[in-house]
């Protein structure tokens, strides 16, 4: 007789497996997608689901081992697993730890530009009193700067901003001062179109080490007529600025953000040439949002969410074959869901978390003080509706910002964890609550997501991605090398 | 390759009545002695007239004869298998059965101590099968042989048996060596189960240790496969507790992993869960097996020609690369390695030096190899052969 023992005196005794908490999805009447917690997921066919959901596994027949080494299932009494996943979760929650990171300025609502997808609703270049001004700016930073997150991002937006360049000028300045005091670190952004930028805005946004951030929807018919201007030369305009902050400030101080329209559908394989033509890092395929003036103009309504999937899975599809052929440019959404997909570092885009980024993940300072919980509800209050507006500056702190009782029921009542479809969603580690989205399409922050355009949009691209990861090969290689760690 | 000798019989003459365990050092005869436990290593009569002069009075002679010097004092004759002794080196003679163990060489970048031979796991592998004696001892003796050790030592490790199995000794041991041998790195060699106890984790945290690691194996992501490698219900969930514990106190570990039939199979997978479950992991060692002791009586369940393996190397070192793991691979001679993962390979078995097999007289790689054991029965992969090209090693 041995003094081994064989494998079976090792397998979990009669009864003792247990389903940890999973979630599913099905993919198509063969395969189904099964999740945790976490979001480790395992992709099986409907056999293999039914027998992991009647816990019919053995040791040696391949699916007790998947299941185990993804905790989908573990022994009654294993206390490792749980630890694993409570762990794994803190740290993908680690976000609220640095609550509120992104501080926006609306420093003006003026534009040059009269784009009818506009989201912010501009006013004309000569109304002056959409300027914020400096006694404003003053108490948006002192707010910024009790914030807990060590590290703050500010964000000046628009209208576009550069129409009032001083003010941007004076914040750099005054928040620099009031960083060093508070011993925070602060990273500057500005989002404009361009057209305005001179060489004194260039020098100053070097010596203050500004990020810029633009907006480009592809070669010039289709954005020209996207984003009309005086002149009708928007895209010359950005392109030019875009070369010329690569050359002055260096390629990686630029970004572009690009809109989908309704002309910009079939034509996904020219937008994304134009940004590796403009020399760009990457893309970002945006649909648009339901608010502004693309509710006003109805641009909104022009195609729906399985169109825009499939504008995205031919632009993924395309963006791939770039990298392939050694082109280092990726999709910068795929990319923040890749990131949760693929690790538990906590996310840093307010729009994919849950509890919700509005107010604890970013507060917005209008240019008139008044105080939004996100960028898309201070354009909510242009169109009339106030329900994402916090409070007014100099009538209060970051304190009674964050713990006013209309941010924490709002928050607290749109968790992804709890919301219903969410709750049992595959995705659900993966994607967020979108509040401020679901409001203004539904006029519910939680939103019944089988209607949900977000709801619809997350789940096709996720798809998309873990589909292509679960084939292996080239395209999961290059969509793995896009994840920062 | 033949191991060095650390082990064997001497003749021990002049000890006094009732000696035990004595622990000697070795010293250059011209040298002066400056401990009692300092003997003179004598290969010639010169030496032994020379170390007489020096003041030694005891005397370690390598040889088929002592080299008489007339003197009286303590002596023992060692045969030629020890030539490799050096000063520096540290035995423990057993006077009553003149037994004699290498406790520590000096010209080895690898010194460890084995602290018991007792083992709460049974692993099917186990180069160094445990039993069940009482040998509390050995920690006293370890004790003993610090202060004889050069302070400037770089390294020293503690295997086992599990080093942990009494943690309230083991630990101030520790202690120790972190106060004799302030510059030595401090590797442990343990199943991690101890650390599940949430006291334990706070001693070995206490003591502030600068290079103190834990090894700690975890053979696969799944239960069952692990508890039967070790042949122990429980302890893989133990083990994930002990590392998760010690992560949480900030302390260094080491995950192992051995490579065989019943692990290699699932090593992509087990690298995956590494990754995902523990990227906080200073380090993760993919280890070729060494075919002795109980591998050796189940080797018609283990064994696996590592060339068999190595795709699943190449992937597994792409998940932990990709995770950020720090990551080498053990004991596995270049030639079997897929080129690519050749860079992360470390010349780990010791004391590869002397016979080296015919077959890599002609290789150029020779010099960085982990080499392979080639002692009795053990069997080759299919794979080994001469690399004629220099090895270019990229940077990782
Ligand atoms: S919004 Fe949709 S995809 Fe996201 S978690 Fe909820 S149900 Fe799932
Ligand atoms: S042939 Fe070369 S690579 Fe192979 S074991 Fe010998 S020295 Fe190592």
């Amino acid at each position: 007789m041995s003094r081994f023992q064989t494998i079976d005196a090792y397998a979990p005794l009669d009864g003792q497996l247990a389903l940890m908490p999973i979630r599913f999805e099905r993919l198509s009447p063969e395969r189904v997608i099964v999740a945790n917690t976490v979001g480790d997921i395992l992709v099986l066919t409907q056999v293999e689901f039914e027998r992991l959901i009647a816990l019919d596994l053995r040791p040696g027949d391949g699916l007790y081992e998947r299941a185990t080494e993804r905790l989908l299932v573990a022994r009654e009494g294993a206390r490792a697993p749980l630890q694993l996943l409570a762990l794994r979760l803190r740290s993908r929650m680690a976000f609220l730890r640095d609550a509120t990171a992104l501080h926006i300025l609306v420093v003006t609502l003026r534009c040059e530009h009269s784009c009818p997808y506009c989201q912010v609703s501009r006013r004309n270049t000569g109304a002056e009193r959409y300027d914020m001004s400096e006694e404003t700016a003053l108490l948006a930073l002192e707010v910024a700067m009790s914030s807990p997150a060590k590290a703050i991002k500010l964000e000046f937006q628009g209208g576009e901003p550069l129409l009032n360049f001083p003010l941007i000028a004076f914040a750099v300045e005054a928040a620099t001062r009031m960083a060093e005091v508070k011993g925070k670190a602060v990273e500057f952004v500005i989002a404009t179109n361009l057209a305005l930028l001179d060489d004194k805005i260039l020098t100053f946004c070097q010596n203050h080490h500004i990020h810029l951030s633009t907006s480009l929807d592809g070669p010039a018919d289709l954005h020209n007529r996207n984003r009309p201007r005086p002149g009708g030369n928007s895209h010359a305009l950005a392109a030019a600025g875009i070369q010329r902050v690569q050359e002055f400030l260096g390629r990686d101080r630029i970004g572009a953000l690009m809109t989908t329209t309704d002309a910009s559908l079939d034509r996904v394989e020219e937008i994304i040439e134009e940004y590796v033509r403009l020399g760009l890092d990457g893309i970002f395929l945006r649909p648009l949002s339901p608010y502004g003036f693309a509710m006003k103009t109805r641009w909104y309504d022009g195609y729906d969410s399985d169109r825009w999937l499939t504008f995205y899975e031919r632009g993924l599809r395309h963006i791939l074959d770039l990298n392939h052929r050694g082109i280092r440019f990726p999709e910068f959404y795929a990319s923040l869901l890749l990131q949760r997909i693929l690790t538990d570092q906590p996310i840093g885009y307010v729009d994919l978390r849950s509890p919700a980024g509005i107010g604890i993940g970013a507060l917005v300072y209008n240019y008139d003080g008044k105080v939004f919980a996100s960028d898309e509800g201070r354009m909510l209050a242009e169109m009339g509706d106030q329900t994402f507006e916090l409070g007014t500056l100099g009538k209060t702190d970051y304190a009674s910002l964050v713990t006013s009782e209309r941010l924490i029921d709002l928050v607290g009542g749109t968790l992804s964890q709890t919301s219903p479809e969410c709750r049992s969603c595959a995705y659900e580690a993966h994607c967020g609550a979108d509040p401020v989205y679901h409001h203004a399409t539904q006029g519910d922050a939680v939103g019944i997501k089988p209607l949900s355009g977000f709801c619809s949009r997350q789940k096709g691209i996720l798809r998309i991605l873990i589909e292509t990861l679960e084939r292996g090969g080239r395209d999961a290689a290059v969509l793995r090398s896009w994840v920062s760690r | 390759m033949t191991p060095l000798a650390l082990h064997g019989t001497g003749r021990a003459t002049g000890f006094s009545e009732g000696s035990g365990r004595t622990l000697l050092r070795l010293r250059d005869p011209a040298d002066t002695p400056s401990h009692a436990a300092d003997a003179a290593l004598i290969r010639s009569t010169d030496h032994a007239v020379m170390a007489l002069l020096q003041g030694f009075d005891t005397f370690v002679a390598i040889g088929d004869s002592e080299p008489g010097s007339g003197a009286n004092g303590r002596r023992v004759l060692l045969d030629n298998r020890f030539s490799h002794l050096t000063p520096g080196d540290i035995l423990a003679l057993d006077v009553p059965t003149n037994r004699v163990r290498v406790l520590w060489r000096s010209e080895s970048n690898h010194n460890s101590f084995l602290v018991t031979e007792r083992c709460d796991h049974f692993c099917l592998m186990c180069s160094q099968p445990p039993r069940n004696v009482d040998d509390g001892w050995i920690i006293d003796e370890i004790y003993e042989c610090l202060p004889l050790i050069d302070p400037s030592t770089k390294s020293v490790g503690f295997t086992g048996g599990e080093t942990l199995l009494a943690p309230d000794r083991f630990i101030p041991l520790l202690g120790a060596v972190g106060r004799l041998l302030p510059h030595a790195g401090v590797h442990v060699l343990t199943n991690g189960r101890a650390f599940s106890r949430a006291a334990v984790v706070r001693n070995w945290a206490a003591l502030q240790h600068p290079d103190l690691w834990a090894g700690i194996p975890i053979y696969s992501a799944v239960d069952t496969i692990h508890d039967y490698v070790v042949q122990s219900r429980g302890a893989f969930d133990e083990t994930v507790l002990g590392v998760l514990r010690m992560k949480d106190a900030g302390q260094r570990v080491e995950i192992r992993v051995v490579l065989h039939a019943l692990t290699a199979p699932r090593l992509v997978e087990t690298c995956t869960w590494l990754a995902r479950n523990m990227p906080f992991v200073d380090h993760v060692a993919l280890m070729g097996m060494e075919d002795t002791g109980f591998a050796l009586a189940n080797h018609a369940a283990l064994w696996m020609d590592p060339l068999d393996y190595g795709p699943a190397l190449t992937d597994g070192i792409a998940v932990l690369s990709e995770a950020g793991i720090r990551t080498s691979i053990y004991n596995l001679p270049l030639c079997v390695l897929p080129e690519g993962v050749r860079p992360w390979a470390v010349r780990s078995i010791s004391d590869w030096k002397n016979d080296r097999p015919d077959v890599c007289s002609s290789c150029s790689a020779a010099g960085r190899c982990a080499g392979f054991f080639t002692t009795g029965k053990t069997k080759f992969s299919r794979g080994i052969q001469p690399i004629a090209e220099p090895v270019t090693f990229l940077g990782r």
